[in-house]
């Protein structure tokens, strides 16, 4: 009853109107996931993730004095159907949160759906940045937690003076490495030592494409690959370098697609010492994630391995809940209120803070890959700030994003003016 | 002249009636307009579903009426999504790049709008600079125009390359798959000015349009609806002509139809590329219900999918591709939506969403095999049976 | 308190508070500890604080003062801190070499002495992980201990260190060390990087050329590799008539090929010798700045919505110098013409470069023959492996004219089947040699099942044939999906298959596509050995060119057609196999293979085999031809390909090869 009370006065104080009194127990997450499809084997793995924490906070006596029921619904890895699910998610089920998408495309087919009927979203990929959304918070990493570290350490720890950028066709490597192309032009690399090759989804005819990186040592100049090579592609790029005879100490090649989940299974003997940037590994040595890696083996297996996007969704699970014991409403607009600054410890250590442009500090980890399909940590950071809008190219450094005080999500900071209240999908 | 041809087609005059009264019907108990037992969301999967009737009523005049087995007649409907999807996107960046460059300084010169439109749009893709076939985004009536024009002269070229070389049977039929394939990864290379693997989204967001999804879903069902009537119609016209008569000769023997006297390339022409304008004018109906198109829209996989539900309805009915399309395209969103309940049986849990594919597959082979027919035959049986009675 | 460290401890070290507390606890815990202490351990301890850092750009002096130290011990502590192998106790700070028990617990090992010290549980310690990085450097430091070291690893691994990271200090102990290498292949490894880093190092000219010239014309990555960084260069800006004590490389002229006039006059004004460029940017700020109550330059504010008012307003402010007048092409043409572009090298001899240049010259010639040469094997490679995968399809599509759809999901079926046998079969070349056969039979079967439940209905309806197929491929692939889920699954090659046969750095081809192209021959023998020499392929004949007369001569049709039929099944799932050892295992590995196998059959000619294979070689001929002309976008080669096909089929739609007379109708 007093939450109840506390809940509508928050909710009256805040102006806001009424679509849904928010203390309707239970209270419904919904989780957007393709459970079928080509995106079914990374995605069903974040569902389970987020049953597991809606199982373990209900057991700690859910949230607001109700139960927390989760929602799944199979947007089947296709685009248009995430827009379509996550409209029924938000006005049948009537869901107060929902926590989904993987790939950067399903994200921007739900965008408009979300931001058009005020609902909230909880991403937990790493992406490639330019967009900041009012209704979604983007708890995986964007490029410069992931992809600028990632380089820095091969510039200065590698020594790496020429670059292989190699990416999947698809949105998230194009712009990675537009980023990267004008970070590295601003670190004095010319441009004549960056290749860039793009191939399809699943590619597998590998041989011309690494004799061509081979071939890019000839001026006597150290070379490293940054590859944003996705899913199963990467097995067949693994090992036709390893045919080549090319080891990572020839030519190191950083990943940021390939986690645990995808080397699990694995022959990885042609992978090891290659690395891979997260902000999460499961090779962490800190308590919290002993406990998270047996609790999710003792739910799922002894063989599951637990991963990056899984750690985003934990956090900003947590944070959510936070948020709304904080607020004492699950109310969107309270909840996205209270959910600036809160923190709550990362699975590496250190605590994770959500920023107002809805992106967390988290500190970024280089792994080198094991025999095991795990990574060895070499490298740990402090927590890096989330930018939601690169400073690497021209039309973005002038950008930021600062949902709290400025309400805006596009605010150019030369004009001074907020470029558009929506998000550019 | 349409008289005598509805008089002649009662089977027509009941379609159009049903599909009043279902549009009626689902406007009465809608959330925009009526009581709002149907959600906005399904409001939008059955306009979605209608537009898909639309291209296989075109399937069906194609296959079922001229025996030419096209597996590439979603490359058409996907054109014509993306013809409608560069207007929707331009317009849209242009009012929110125009308000926002308002309050600038100095008011802004056209080149400056233009840059900021493209940097908005293209900027995810890596690209600051409009591309030649954005050249006309920013007139509808020319986006519009172009929504039959590309898929149509397309159509047109393929076609001609392809019958007169005369290309027939399975052979057409992987060739037709290869155009597709080649188009969709053509549109999912970013240098080509589609946006990649992106594709064209938001389109659900109409520019300048403050009404609710919940209504602005009804007009697009509406327009489906109305699109769907008369795309019936027109096929209905055509088949029951002399022109139907022939290309029902080229389906059933084109080298005795060709000796008759008849120019057999140019009806397969006429056919095809009239053909891929209803699925470009489908196609620009179904996105912006969709609200996002992508290059796997136009994937081998769903133009095969069409065959699949003409089959099933039943091909060289009209009513029977209507039939099928919305059977299973319902049913298989049904099974794969989550609400499909799962069997248990102890040792073993079937979900829908795991087999749902191979019910559809084996049906398939079942349909082929012992019911060529399919739905539609057992409407076939119902008339021919109740035509019996009244003549008699 | 008794310290066992010889060193104070850091005042601003937290261990300081909790030390006594902590080593209380160890002494209980692990009687006795020793107290070492001693040369090796001092000097560790003296750089502890580099080396818990792990820093590549830092751990510079913590190596050297190691390396140079000429302690006997240096050369094990550099390896085990190379191989992640030493640890840090963390009460005291002391560096050892652990290895893992049994138990979970690690032995620690003096450095000094080599003796083991006892057992710690992981919390105690805390791992050394010098990044790659830092190893290549540790890995320079030991060069000079491992170039003489008996073991023969240890000096292969010297070597692989030098060539990765040349320096002039090595030369000389590289020089020395020839003379006593008694193994023939590393003599002649040491010998040639003796050579690479003479023209790089060597202190005479005289001996760089002659090291240039004896080698030009070789093909090596490293010999390119060490020409490259000698021949680099800088541009240097000056005035018309100055002279120039340099070793030129040429002379640049502003608005050629290698120097447009932007960049030359964007070098002079980076160089302070020219008035910047007004950008438009430049221009829009200048005018907001002289707003004078809602009008600029006398204009009112709202006229500015066109670029050229906005040019004559910042015309008229530059008038009244308000603002820099524009930069304009006379501007920029005075400039460039008062001015000379030198590009020099930073080698300062003319005649190593002249000879470097030369001798690159003669490589480079080279190298693009042989890459021609690697494009061709690649483009055959490929060519084998769509062969493969449309050899089972010219047997039941080319010969016996039936679509099947599902000729994928058999290769897919065949793939799954070897990753099942390799689950059974841990020995991969067992495995190998178990799976292909068992593909073979299972989809052998399944093919005889297809055919016996499905075809053997359709025959002469081929559209609907075609339909019905691919429902079983829908049902067959997501089946697969319910079995194996969807993640890739992996086919591990066999040792023997690893690696690649390398002809020099150029042209090298991995012996599993070798293995590829084998087996594409290979079947491509047994086809024709089937189809020509045996009954089954007389009667295949038969039965494909007039059923009713084979019939009536006895004929089985209905038999023939299922033998046949299984059979090409049976081969595209040995196909699978081959595919998954080269890429992957998945659900949805045979629609990536379906449309370009029917490619490769439409394209050759159906019903002739050569034909199949001609269209093969002409796909993969012209894919491997544009990724050649387009290098950054595969993609952009399998579209254009698709294109070409579709483009080649209006003007030869019966194939490369077309069947003529009776046989040819449909």
């Amino acid at each position: 009853m007093t939450i109840q009370t506390t809940a509508l006065a928050t909710v009256l104080a805040l102006g806001v109107a009424l679509p849904a009194i928010a203390q309707d127990c239970p209270v419904k997450v919904g989780v957007l996931h393709s459970l079928s499809g080509t995106m079914a084997i990374s995605e069903t793995t974040l569902k389970d993730t987020m049953l597991t924490l809606i199982e373990k906070q209900n057991a700690a006596g859910g949230l607001l004095g109700c139960e927390i029921e989760a929602v799944v619904v199979d947007p089947a890895s296709d685009w248009p159907l995430f827009a379509e699910k996550a409209r029924e998610l938000l006005t049948v089920h009537e869901v107060d949160v929902i926590f989904g998408n993987w790939t950067s495309v399903s994200r921007k087919s739900v965008l408009p759906v979300i931001e058009e009927l005020n609902g909230l979203l909880f991403y937990p990929v790493q992406y490639e940045g330019e967009e900041s959304s009012k209704n979604v918070f983007y708890t995986g990493a964007a490029p410069n937690q992931q992809a600028i570290p990632a380089t820095d350490y091969f510039l200065e720890e590698l020594g790496i003076e020429k670059f292989a950028l190699l990416g999947t066709d698809y949105v998230y490597p194009r712009t990675t490495n537009n980023i990267l192309e004008a970070y590295l032009g601003s670190k004095g690399i010319s441009e004549d030592d960056i290749f860039v090759n793009y191939t399809p989804f699943g590619h597998s005819d590998w041989s011309k494409i690494v004799a061509d990186v081979v071939a890019l040592g000839a001026d006597g100049k150290r070379v490293g690959v940054i590859s944003t090579i996705n899913g199963d592609a990467n097995i067949g790029f693994y090992k036709e370098l390893a045919a080549a005879g090319v080891s990572a100490d020839d030519i190191p090649v950083v990943a940021f697609s390939v986690g645990e989940e995808e080397l699990s299974g694995l022959d990885t003997s042609n992978l090891v010492g290659h690395l891979a940037a997260w902000n999460y590994f499961q090779s962490a040595d800190t308590e919290a994630n002993a406990e998270w890696v047996a609790a999710w083996k003792a739910r799922m297996g002894e063989d599951r391995v637990t991963n990056d996007p899984m750690e985003a969704h934990y956090i900003g699970f947590n944070m959510w809940v936070n948020a709304a014991t904080a607020a004492g409403s699950v109310d969107v607009d309270a909840v996205r209120a209270a959910m600036y600054g809160q923190e709550f410890p990362n699975l590496t250590g250190g605590t994770a803070v959500m920023l107002p442009n809805h992106h967390l500090a988290k500190p970024v980890l280089i792994g080198e890959i094991t025999e095991d399909g795990q990574f060895d940590i070499i490298s740990q950071t402090g927590e890096v700030p989330g930018d939601a809008w690169t400073d690497y190219l021209p039309d973005s450094a002038v950008l930021m994003s600062d949902w709290k005080d400025l309400e805006c999500g596009m605010y150019n900071t030369e004009t001074k003016t907020c470029v558009q209240t929506l998000s550019n999908y | 002249m349409n008289r005598s041809f509805i008089a002649r087609n009662p089977s027509v005059l009941v379609f159009l009636s049903l599909l009043a009264l279902f549009t009626i019907m689902v406007t009465v108990l809608s959330e925009g307009f009526g009581i709002g037992i149907v959600s906005t969301s399904f409001v939008k999967t059955l306009g979605k579903t209608l537009c898909l009737c639309l291209i296989a009523v075109a399937m069906d005049l194609i296959w079922g009426y001229t025996g030419i087995l096209s597996l590439g007649h979603f490359a058409f409907f996907g054109l014509g999504g993306y013809m409608i999807g560069i207007w929707l996107m331009y317009e849209r960046t242009r009012q929110i790049v125009a308000t926002s460059l308002s309050e600038g300084i100095l008011p802004p010169t056209p080149e400056e709008t233009e840059a900021a439109i493209a940097n908005q749009i293209f900027g995810v893709v890596g690209s600051s600079e409009f591309p030649i076939v954005w050249a006309f985004s920013n007139s509808l009536v020319v986006q519009l125009i172009l929504v039959v024009l590309v898929p149509g002269v397309f159509a047109l070229i393929f076609g001609w390359l392809a019958f007169r070389s005369r290309v027939t049977g399975v052979y057409l039929s992987i060739l037709t798959q290869a155009m597709t394939l080649g188009l969709s990864l053509y549109l999912f290379q970013n240098a080509n000015g589609f946006r990649g693997n992106n594709g064209l989204s938001g389109l659900q967001n109409l520019p300048g349009v403050t009404a609710p999804q919940s209504v602005v879903s009804l007009w697009f069902f509406w327009a489906s609806a109305v699109a769907l009537g008369l795309g019936y119609l027109l096929t209905a016209w055509v088949v029951s002509g002399k022109f139907g008569s022939v290309i029902r000769g080229i389906r059933d023997n084109e080298t005795r139809v060709r000796f008759l006297g008849y120019s057999v390339e140019s009806y397969k022409l006429a056919v095809f590329t009239l053909t891929a304008c209803i699925s470009g004018i489908a196609g620009a109906l179904y996105y912006p219900q969709a609200g996002i198109i992508n290059p796997a829209e136009l994937a081998p996989i769903a133009s095969i999918y069409l065959a699949v539900w003409v089959a099933i309805g039943g091909r060289g009915r009209l009513y029977g591709a209507v039939i099928g399309t919305a059977f299973v395209s319902l049913v298989s969103s049904w099974s794969t939506g989550g609400q499909a309940p799962d069997i248990s049986l102890g040792f073993y849990t079937i979900r829908w969403v795991d087999w749902w594919l191979v019910l559809l597959g084996l049906s398939f082979v079942l349909v082929t095999l012992f019911a060529p027919g399919g739905i539609g035959a057992i409407f076939d049986h119902l008339s021919r049976q109740s035509n019996g009675r009244g003549t008699s | 308190m008794s310290v066992p460290s010889p060193l104070p401890i850091p005042e601003s070290s937290p261990m300081k508070t909790m030390f006594p507390a902590l080593l209380a606890a160890l002494l209980l815990l692990f009687q006795p500890v020793v107290a070492q202490s001693g040369p090796v351990q001092d000097l560790l301890q003296s750089q502890r604080a580099l080396i818990e850092e792990s820093s590549r750009r830092t751990i510079g002096p913590a190596i050297d003062a190691l390396a140079d130290s000429g302690l006997p011990q240096v050369q094990s502590v550099l390896q085990a801190w190379r191989s992640k192998d030493m640890w840090q106790r963390k009460p005291d700070g002391h560096f050892f070499a652990a290895t893992k028990n049994a138990d979970g617990t690690y032995g620690l090992t003096d450095f000094e002495t080599g003796e083991a010290v006892g057992a710690y549980p992981k919390s105690e310690l805390a791992q050394i992980k010098p990044n790659s990085g830092i190893r290549a450097l540790i890995a320079t430091a030991l060069v000079k201990f491992q170039l003489t070291d008996p073991d023969r690893a240890l000096r292969a691994a010297a070597l692989a260190s030098i060539s990765r990271d040349p320096e002039g200090s090595l030369l000389s102990p590289l020089r020395t060390s020839i003379d006593s290498e008694d193994d023939p292949d590393l003599r002649a490894r040491k010998i040639r990087l003796e050579r690479l880093m003479t023209m790089s190092f060597d202190t005479d000219n005289g001996a760089r050329v002659a090291a240039i010239e004896e080698m030009a014309g070789d093909l090596g990555v490293d010999f390119r590799a060490t020409l490259n960084p000698i021949l680099t260069t800088r541009i240097m800006i000056v005035a018309k008539d100055d002279i120039l004590d340099e070793n030129i490389a040429a002379d640049l002229a502003p608005g050629s090929e290698m120097l447009s006039r932007e960049a030359a006059y964007a070098l002079l004004v980076a160089a302070d010798r020219a008035r910047p460029v007004v950008t438009g940017d430049d221009r829009d700020a200048a005018l907001e700045a002289n707003i004078l109550g809602g009008r600029i330059a006398g204009k009112p504010i709202a006229q500015m919505n066109t670029e050229t008012a906005r040019d004559e307003a910042y015309e008229a402010l530059a008038e009244a110098s308000l603002a820099p007048a524009f930069v304009t092409s006379q501007d920029i043409d005075a400039a460039l013409s008062d001015h000379r572009f030198v590009e020099v090298y930073l080698e300062p001899s003319s005649d190593v470069t002249d000879a470097a240049k030369a001798a690159l010259e003669i490589s480079e010639a080279w190298v693009a023959a042989n890459q021609a040469v690697d494009l061709g094997l690649d483009a055959l490679s490929l060519a084998s492996i769509y062969f493969l995968a449309a050899i089972g399809l010219a047997i039941t599509f080319g010969v016996m004219g039936v679509i099947n759809m599902a000729h994928g999901e058999f290769i897919m079926m065949g793939a799954y089947t070897g990753f099942v046998v390799q689950q059974l079969i841990p020995n991969h070349t067992v495995s190998l040699f178990v799976a292909i056969p068992s593909a073979f039979v299972v989809t052998f079967l399944a093919g005889v099942a297809l055919e016996r439940l499905v075809i053997r209905w359709l025959y002469h309806r081929p559209l609907e044939t075609l339909l019905a197929t691919f429902g079983v491929s829908i049902a067959l692939q997501q089946l697969a999906k319910n079995i194996f889920g969807t993640q890739a699954r992996p086919l591990t090659s066999p040792g023997w298959l690893d690696g690649a046969w390398v002809i020099n750095d150029v042209v090298a081809i991995s012996y599993i596509r070798i293995a590829i192209f084998a087996l594409a021959l290979m079947f491509l023998c047994l086809f024709l050995f089937i189809m020509k020499r045996t009954r089954l392929g007389l009667e295949t004949r038969a039965v494909t060119q007039n059923p009713r007369m084979a019939a009536s001569m006895g004929i089985n049709p209905g038999r023939v057609n299922m033998l046949t039929f299984g059979l090409g099944s049976g081969i595209a799932g040995i196909a699978g196999v081959a595919i998954g050892l080269f890429a992957k295992v998945t659900s949805e590995m045979g629609g990536g293979y379906i449309v370009q196998s029917f490619m490769t059959v439409v394209v050759g000619g159906v019903g002739n085999i050569w034909g199949t294979l001609t269209g093969a070689l002409m796909i993969g001929g012209f894919q491997k031809g544009v990724e050649w002309l387009n290098p950054s976008n595969t993609l952009a080669a399998q579209t254009y390909m698709i294109f070409f096909i579709i483009i080649f089929i209006q003007f030869r739609p019966r194939g490369i090869i077309a069947l003529r007379g009776r046989a040819a109708g449909d």
